[in-house]
């Protein structure tokens, strides 16, 4: 396989930084190498974060930030009236929003890009908008970057101290697992 | 064991591994999850240390030295001003020859603030006596701790080391590392043993005062010490490899496809990991590129740099500190030991300036016109 990079972006506080890091353990569950880091900025609750995954089957190079990635996870919508999520893309790249308006709705007119509700299945199943990792199930689904089993026992493991949470975002990543297959 | 964890981490394990019983540490960007970390395991039992919360890194320094003189193995970690606050006992530790260790999450000085990457903390300090090792991944990290401890407290060293490990682009990424078993690393690491120690029932003086009759005679025997730890550092290597698998160049430098290079990047740190990605795209187009990767900036391997630069054609070598007035310091330093080598020097991510894999080929571009073209890579 080539080199995948894939770019997160949320709000501070949203967790982001953790999305990026369950989905680099999930990728090591399923034998491959990884990369998962974050762009830090100045960090307040709610300003706009960056955080990216690199996904390969053998040791990972480079070590500059992701400029062209494969993949953007847009975990607020509401970011994309500051912040160009398109940036660099790759011409083939996929652009996955967490919405309930379609991609030309939310002015991605032109490039690959799916929208899918993860706050209602997050609000349904966890009971809060817990985005982060929920996301993963439904990028699980769309790309085939990562096993939906990976991703269970990378959740387990990095929520292993947080009690019911663990299980609580497996649930919201199979729904949305399930819900994103269709849309491949 | 086989995981994904932070650089961080992985340097918190290395001196759990190493089986380190005193910590006097003080938290500052971007070091601190090495604390935390260590905080954990010492709270959670898996570790048999204790962590001094110290009020400032100078206490932080000076506690090493009680420390160590009472036998522990010590550790620290720290980053940027936090360093230059330690600075003042730096020499002190080297010049009583006392084994500490210490990993530096290298970050700019301020001014201005600034709390992203480059070298300019721990380069400023290459003549404190501190072998100083400059790290690319995480795996090296956990593997170079252990290693560290085993080059201090060498009969024929006696000098305290840093692992430095870029502040953010390395201490903040999760990737794959092999955690050695603790039994491969006790046998890999015995025991510290110290016989000069600080004791109620024998008291000794130690640090006194050197005066013009001796000072100059510590002094060559602190550099014989460094010139004795580039074999101490190739064996520890050697060694290392022979039990986990993992080595790293002769442990002074490594070579990445230098076989038959013509033209090749010099650097210390993760920017050597975007070189080498962006060799082996060159390669591939067949041009002949490599990269040298100093591992170990002091003590400074000539031998094998002067041997790593025989083939070459021209060499780029990318300082990410700037000695303000004068040039690179690893640019200068290079072209004292290779008069008859055509060497370009850049500045390079300074304050956490990104250097990309673009920066790389126009280095190399460089190289292979023979026209240096930017010197700083902004």
């Amino acid at each position: 396989m080539v080199l995948k990079e894939v770019r997160f972006h949320g709000r501070g506080g949203q967790g982001a930084v953790t999305s990026s890091q369950v989905l680099a353990i999930a990728a090591f569950h399923d034998g491959k190498f990884t990369q998962a880091f974050p762009n830090f900025g100045v960090e307040r609750t709610g300003a706009p974060v960056e955080s990216y995954t690199r996904i390969d089957d053998k040791h990972i190079n480079v070590r500059s930030h992701v400029y062209s990635p494969a993949y953007v996870i847009v975990l607020d919508p509401s970011l994309m009236a500051n912040v160009d999520v398109t940036k660099g893309l790759k011409k083939d790249a996929l652009i996955i929003v967490n919405s309930n308006k379609t991609p030309s709705e939310l002015g991605l007119k032109g490039f690959d890009a799916k929208s899918i509700d993860i706050t209602k299945v997050a609000l349904e199943v966890i009971g809060k908008p817990f985005v982060n990792i929920a996301a993963l199930g439904a990028f699980a689904a769309m790309t085939g970057e990562v096993s939906i089993e990976a991703l269970n026992k990378a959740i387990d493991e990095r929520f292993a101290e947080k009690g019911k949470i663990a299980g609580l975002n497996k649930e919201a990543c199979r729904v949305l697992y399930e819900k994103a297959k269709g849309m491949k | 064991m086989k995981t994904v964890i932070e650089a961080s981490e992985a340097v918190a394990l290395g001196a759990k591994l190493s089986r380190v019983k005193v910590c006097p540490m003080y938290p500052i960007t971007p070091s601190t999850h090495i604390p935390e970390r260590i905080s954990d395991y010492i709270f959670d039992g898996e570790m048999d240390a204790e962590m001094i919360h110290v009020e400032s890194e100078h206490s932080a320094a000076s506690a090493l030295i009680g420390s160590i003189l009472t036998g522990a193995r010590s550790f620290t970690a720290t980053s940027s001003n936090g360093f230059e606050l330690m600075y003042e006992i730096l020499p002190i530790l080297s010049g009583m020859r006392l084994p500490a260790v210490m990993a530096v999450a290298n970050r700019a000085v301020a001014g201005p603030i600034n709390i992203w990457n480059d070298h300019s903390d721990a380069v400023s300090a290459r003549d404190q006596g501190w072998v100083q090792f400059y790290v690319e991944s995480s795996q090296e990290c956990i593997d170079t701790i252990i290693q560290c401890y085993k080059i201090a407290e060498d009969k024929n060293v006696q000098m305290p080391v840093m692992m430095c490990l870029d502040g953010f682009s390395l201490t903040h990424v999760f990737e794959n590392v092999d955690i050695p078993e603790q039994k491969q690393v006790d046998s890999f690491l015995p025991p510290f043993k110290r016989e000069d120690i600080l004791d109620v029932k024998n008291p000794k003086t130690f640090g006194p005062i050197g005066l013009p009759d001796s000072f100059m005679n510590f002094k060559k025997q602190q550099q014989d010490a460094m010139i004795n730890a580039i074999d101490v550092i190739k064996k520890a290597n050697l060694d290392y490899k022979k039990l986990f698998g993992r080595g790293y160049g002769d442990g002074l430098i490594e070579l990445y496809k230098m076989d038959d290079a013509e033209y090749a990047i010099l650097a210390m740190g993760t920017i050597c990991g975007t070189a080498k990605a962006k060799a082996e795209e060159l390669r591939a187009k067949g041009k002949k590129v490599g990269v040298i990767r100093l591992r170990s900036y002091r003590p400074f391997p000539v031998e094998a740099l002067k041997k790593a630069f025989k083939k070459l054609t021209r060499l780029a070598v990318l300082d990410r500190h700037i000695s303000l007035g004068s040039d690179g310091p690893l640019f200068t330093e290079i072209n004292a030991i290779a008069p008859g080598l055509d060497v370009f020097g850049y500045i390079a991510g300074l304050g956490g300036r990104d250097v990309t894999l673009d920066h790389m080929e126009s280095v190399y571009l460089d190289l292979e016109t023979g026209k240096q073209k930017r010197e700083w890579l902004m």
